[in-house]
């Protein structure tokens, strides 16, 4: 039986009440010739063969699900970890970033934008625009430069230019605004190739589908490794693609669990996280309806997080339907929590994990009494060498 | 809205400076013979906007004012003039204060209309007039229930979108149109606009351009079709002439940047608003 209501999202790009296109109407036209042309390779089977041919030669697909026998005996929790660490760039950016390219390519666009926080979607943008040979910007606000050098560095090395972005509080959500207005500037020629499951429709649906293949491997591992589901998801969540990139495969099994994990940063005031969920409520941010962090005004606030890639006033549309139908739970840790969950990984695993997945390894010991005895699966969405100054800096602080 | 032919909309950030000088701007602007005048209400993410915009907008934020004293600021001049008073803004900032309070507060402090960038005609009416675009859900055609049984249920009772039971009953909308906009976009545009319809004389941010758009002509064409509204052209326009070419083929010339930059450039001096005024007489009103 087809049940059409649960086709997500509607024609308009509706998760439920979330989702949906706010844009001003100069960006409509490159985003319906997005649609269309996504729409299109979605269902082409030409398309796709050669999307998982480039995934698994170039991106180093399937990555292993990987049981953590030392973590999970200290748990007394059955840990596997999917480990999108071993992605091409080291992390599961990647699987977006090729997604887009193939189609931008498919649509005759000769130029990529991006947006980037950490960085890290950033030199994924670089990484297949050197494979395609596409001309790539990538705008990251001026703070994000200044904390992330090294990532500045690699993507000149690319061959990208990296546009600084002055304005509002110069990190990930201006360099979105920036993008946005490049991309109404130069749409004939340009595809803005965004980083997360997040922005008007399509792309919280198309984001979506490139890393929804993080689940359907997942899934088919542990059926391979463990003979059934796991009990429960753990994944972070910022914009939210590598967590809906692990969970959608899964939302069909009503027995599997699911938490996504957001940034608690240092504190509960406004400001000081980016917990959308716990401190935000529903509004408008680049083209989305969904759960935002607000002054008593409507302006959006500033975030905080140890994890540049969890820094964002907002979440993906359907992470918050998902929510809304208690689907899906969601936690926060807090920036000390998520680097002692850095260092027991690194030490008890050899895994130094990016501090972004270090939320979900925090929230799984903090939580583990929940866990006892069940199987857990982790996204374990980026390495963490980018991450190794911050911690380094924060260790001497103490 | 009051907007006939040779219609001059100046555009000024509320707030920029500071309200008190946004007050005494828009009632030395009203004096120069501008038709209607949008005040715009600052936003922290203002993405349709170029830098002159922004900045403005930055340092209007930077003072921290409510929603209810930008609507003060217009109760008090509504005391002095008949302008035309509209604001344009995001959607955030007014779905926090509430749409219903804001169109009932807000007229009744003698606002005329509103224009909010990034509202689209099919969020506000809804999608069900769609006929281009592809109907029906989106959702991967594999994924047939993606739900678990349990969560399938509560269908039923979805919480209702910003929208889907309000639309403005005593402010005018105003939307936007673009030279891209396709045929079917235009009349929808037409349908959810009853102030009037604000043509975007290019593709971009406000305050970039350099040359009007010479499809112009034909998309107000386009729009008549449509509708009998009176169109404003803005996004650009900033002399004399640009002004006097607007006005050969629709109502209204919006001019933004090119004000607010003055202001910027001048927010030290004594007598802004009549200096702002100057400028307008002197640089991007025609005189017959």
């Amino acid at each position: 039986m087809v049940n059409r209501k649960t086709l997500l999202p509607d024609a308009e790009g509706h998760f439920g009440r979330f989702g949906g296109r706010f844009i001003p109407e100069t960006l409509m036209a490159p985003i319906q010739e997005l649609e269309a042309a996504y729409l299109q390779v979605r269902d082409d089977s030409q398309f796709q063969k050669e999307l998982e041919e480039r995934l698994r030669q170039y991106a180093g697909r399937p990555t292993p699900l990987f049981l953590a026998e030392r973590l999970s005996d200290s748990l007394g929790v059955r840990v596997y970890l999917k480990r999108e660490d071993l992605c091409h760039t080291g992390a599961h950016k990647i699987n977006n970033a090729l997604g887009q390219a193939l189609l931008a390519k498919r649509m005759g666009k000769k130029r990529i934008i991006a947006e980037t926080g950490a960085g890290q979607h950033g030199v994924a943008t670089a990484t297949v625009c050197a494979l395609l040979d596409l001309d790539c910007e990538v705008y990251m606000g001026t703070e994000d430069t200044k904390r992330q050098a090294l990532n500045v560095f690699r993507m000149e090395l690319l061959g990208a230019k990296v546009v600084p972005v002055d304005s509002g509080s110069q990190t990930l959500k201006d360099a979105i605004n920036e993008a946005m207005r490049d991309w109404v500037t130069n749409v004939e020629d340009t595809h803005y190739l965004l980083g997360s499951v997040l922005g008007p429709h399509p792309y919280p649906m198309m984001v979506r589908d490139f890393q929804s293949v993080i689940g359907r491997e997942a899934r088919r591992q542990i059926l391979e490794l463990e003979g059934e589901l796991p009990q429960t998801l753990i994944a972070c969540v910022g914009g939210g693609s590598n967590s809906i990139g692990l969970f959608y495969e899964f939302l069909e099994d009503a027995s599997v669990g699911m938490i996504g994990v957001e940034a608690g940063g240092f504190g509960k005031q406004l400001g000081q996280h980016a917990a959308r969920f716990e401190g935000g409520g529903p509004g408008v941010l680049h083209g989305t309806f969904s759960f935002v962090l607000q002054d008593e005004n409507g302006q959006i606030a500033s975030t905080h997080s140890v994890s540049a890639g969890l820094d964002y006033p907002s979440i993906g549309p359907e992470h918050a339907y998902l929510r809304e139908h208690g689907r899906v739970r969601y936690a926060s840790v807090t920036d000390d929590e998520a680097l002692e969950a850095f260092h027991v990984l690194s030490e008890v695993e050899g895994i130094i994990p990016a501090l972004e997945s270090a939320h979900a390894i925090a929230y799984l010991i903090r939580e583990k009494a929940l866990f006892s005895g069940k199987t857990v699966v982790v996204n374990l969405s980026g390495r963490g060498d980018k991450d190794v100054e911050t911690v380094q800096g924060r260790d001497r602080e103490k | 809205m009051k907007l006939g032919k040779r219609s001059f909309i100046p555009f000024v950030t509320a707030g920029h400076p500071d309200l008190e000088s946004t007050e005494k701007i828009v009632l030395a602007l009203a004096q120069t013979g501008a038709s209607v005048i949008e005040v715009g209400i600052p936003f922290s993410d203002p993405v349709a906007d170029g830098p002159t915009i922004q900045l403005s907008s930055f340092v209007a934020l930077s003072h921290g004012y409510r929603f209810s004293d930008y609507i003060q600021m217009i109760e008090r001049v509504r005391s002095e003039t008949d302008v035309g008073l509209i604001f344009m803004t995001y959607l955030n900032p007014v779905l926090n204060y509430g749409l219903e309070k804001l169109d009932r507060e807000a007229a009744a402090a003698g606002l005329d209309g509103i224009l909010i960038s990034d509202l689209t005609p099919e969020e506000y009416l809804g999608g069900d007039t769609t006929t281009d675009g592809l109907k029906g859900p989106q959702g991967r055609s594999e994924d047939l229930e993606p739900l678990g049984a349990e969560t399938s249920r509560s269908f039923g009772s979805e919480l209702p979108g910003p929208f889907d039971s309000f639309a403005f009953q005593r402010l005018e909308t105003v939307f936007l149109v673009a030279p891209t906009s396709t045929e079917d976009r235009v009349r929808r545009i037409c349908d959810a606009s009853t102030g009037f319809i604000y043509l975007v004389a290019r593709t971009g941010v406000t305050g970039k351009q350099t040359q009007i758009d010479r499809s112009l002509p034909a998309v107000v064409g386009q729009i008549r079709k449509f509708t009998d509204l009176p169109v404003a052209v803005g996004f650009g326009i900033r002399s004399k002439s640009d002004v006097e070419q607007v006005w050969e083929f629709a109502e209204g010339a919006v001019v933004g940047s090119a004000i607010v930059d003055f202001i910027e450039r001048n927010k030290e001096c004594i007598d802004l608003a009549g200096r702002v005024a100057g400028f307008v007489n002197d640089t991007l009103l025609p005189r017959f």
